[in-house]
């Protein structure tokens, strides 16, 4: 059975609040992440999901609050490689022409810095990679060649070539088949469990989130709740969530 | 062939449009992926402006083209990224203001000369020495700078949310593309003219984009769709006597056509 390490706190929030508007968008978050929990977030379509993930990697700045990552306030941060980031899929252009091999290379990228060209031991974390996610015989294609589900896991393998302490994933499956996603959360368990890799996962899938994840997050413009997936089921959220349509069940 | 090079001025154009024509495809292709192909219309014609000025007041006009080009790119660079107005809006603005610009300076020296038709079109006959020393210098400072950070173009480019995640200055980088297209555009005036320079900076890029390749690859054949067509262009105009720009541009839809209808069929992901 796996046990959560809760000594190294990944990633705090504290009070954070957003708006694009003059509406709030995301308000008085406050939350902890462990190292090795693996988080489902999850809540009602324009409940600020999505925002909040931007939020806890920098992409957004909050309007009021702090955000620090291994204990550095985000605007200081520069230790970028312990984070893996796999935005969705749909957010980059299929049809661009990098091979798989170029593609999870970019992973490297942070480590590497300004004006330093990847070496053999890149190439070498590339392969790794790419064979943690059994894609190892495709890295010469060409990535709009892949299926979605293959480029889902290209996407991962680019999260892992940076040898991350956590990876942070938005909406991963969307437009995947439920017998390759079936496949994906298999791997993101294996990831977390095996390589005891800290797992922030957004979702529209409630079902998935809370059968896979330890640590289950409903925000609905609050975190309204933050704990065991099975106690979550038990209250009211979860009618809620489905009233508002916010999950597919 | 050698009775080409007895000339200085054909010396002095395979010069300058071996260096345009190995720029412009290296700016190109982020510029075609980012889907700001337009920008290098709008800063062409913002270039035109310049030249206009330069011709006005007497100061070499491929000078005054690049300060026009740059000091404007960074302004719709600044425009878009206040997200006041839309980015396309701010190139149209761009695009017709200068051209409006242009057109009143033009007057102001009582009308086209011989000089600004070769601006608008191309002519390596109007090339001078100083150009050549000009767009060497500057050409070299795009190729380093695009080689500097090339990866960072390259992420930036694909997925700028993930490269900002991976500590990427991407602002800067979006920056650093705009101004080097900037001077792109700027430089590529003498050879093929404010009116055709977009089309040598689009089309061996999207040319080169039929065939599904690597990043590395595709840059490889759009550079040389670009030398072939600049090399070739300037010997049969020379020899056919036709213009400069219009042939270079005519070779390039030439080769983007044929790759068209011989190019590899679509297996991409829908």
């Amino acid at each position: 059975m796996h046990t959560v390490d809760h000594s190294q706190t990944i990633i705090e929030l504290k009070d954070v609040c957003f708006s694009y508007t003059s509406e709030d968008v995301v308000k008085n978050v406050s939350l902890q992440i462990h190292k090795g929990d693996y988080v489902g977030i999850v809540g009602p379509n324009g409940g600020g999901k999505s925002t909040f993930l931007k939020l806890m990697l920098g992409i957004l700045r909050p309007a009021s609050g702090t955000v620090k990552l291994f204990g550095v306030d985000i605007s200081q941060f520069k230790d970028w490689s312990k984070i893996g980031y796999v935005p969705q899929r749909t957010t980059v252009d299929a049809n661009f022409p990098v091979t798989v091999e170029e593609f999870v290379m970019m992973g490297r990228y942070s480590r590497l810095g300004l004006f330093h060209f990847p070496k053999q031991d890149d190439r070498e974390r590339v392969n790794k990679s790419l064979r943690q996610v059994e894609m190892y015989e495709y890295k010469n294609r060409q990535i709009s060649e892949l299926s979605g589900g293959q480029q889902q896991r290209v996407f991962i393998a680019r999260a892992l070539a940076s040898e991350p302490e956590a990876i942070f994933l938005d909406e991963p499956t969307v437009g995947v088949d439920v017998k390759t996603q079936k496949q994906f959360y298999e791997l993101l368990r294996s990831l977390n469990q095996k390589l005891d890799l800290t797992l922030v996962l957004v979702t529209h899938e409630l079902d998935i989130a809370a059968h896979e994840a330890t640590e289950l997050g409903y925000i609905n413009r609050t975190l309204e709740y933050y704990g065991e997936p099975k106690e979550f089921l038990k209250g009211d959220y979860f009618h809620e969530l489905i009233g508002k349509g916010g999950i597919r069940h | 062939m050698i009775g080409l090079f007895q000339y200085g001025f054909m010396i002095r154009g395979f010069e300058v449009g071996i260096i345009i024509a190995a720029i412009a495809p290296l700016i190109g292709i982020f510029l075609v992926l980012r889907r700001y192909s337009l920008i290098a219309d709008t800063l062409s014609h913002v270039s035109l402006a310049g030249v206009a000025l330069g011709l006005l007041l007497k100061i070499n006009p491929l000078v005054a083209a690049i300060i026009a080009s740059v000091i404007s790119s960074i302004v719709i660079e600044r425009l878009r990224l206040s997200k006041r107005i839309f980015g396309e809006s701010a190139l149209s603005i761009f695009l017709s203001g200068s051209l409006a610009l242009a057109v009143v300076l033009i007057s102001l020296t009582h009308g086209f000369g011989v000089d600004l038709f070769s601006y608008l079109f191309g002519s390596i006959t109007t090339v001078k020495q100083v150009d050549v020393y000009i767009v060497g210098i500057l050409g070299f400072f795009v190729v380093a700078a695009v080689l500097l950070f090339f990866k960072e173009l390259v992420f930036v480019t694909i997925d700028e949310e993930a490269a900002r995640v991976a500590g990427i200055p991407t602002k800067f980088i979006n920056m650093l593309l705009i101004i080097l297209a900037s001077l792109t555009v700027a430089l590529a005036i003498p050879i093929v003219g404010v009116l055709l320079i977009a089309a040598l900076i689009v089309i061996p890029v999207v040319t080169a984009l039929q065939y599904g390749q690597s990043f590395v690859k595709t840059i490889f054949f759009a550079e040389a769709i670009s030398l072939f067509s600049v090399i070739v262009g300037i010997v049969v105009s020379f020899y056919l006597n036709l213009s400069t720009g219009g042939t270079i541009v005519l070779l390039t839809v030439f080769i983007f056509v044929i790759t068209l209808l011989t190019g590899k069929k679509d297996h991409r992901a829908h």
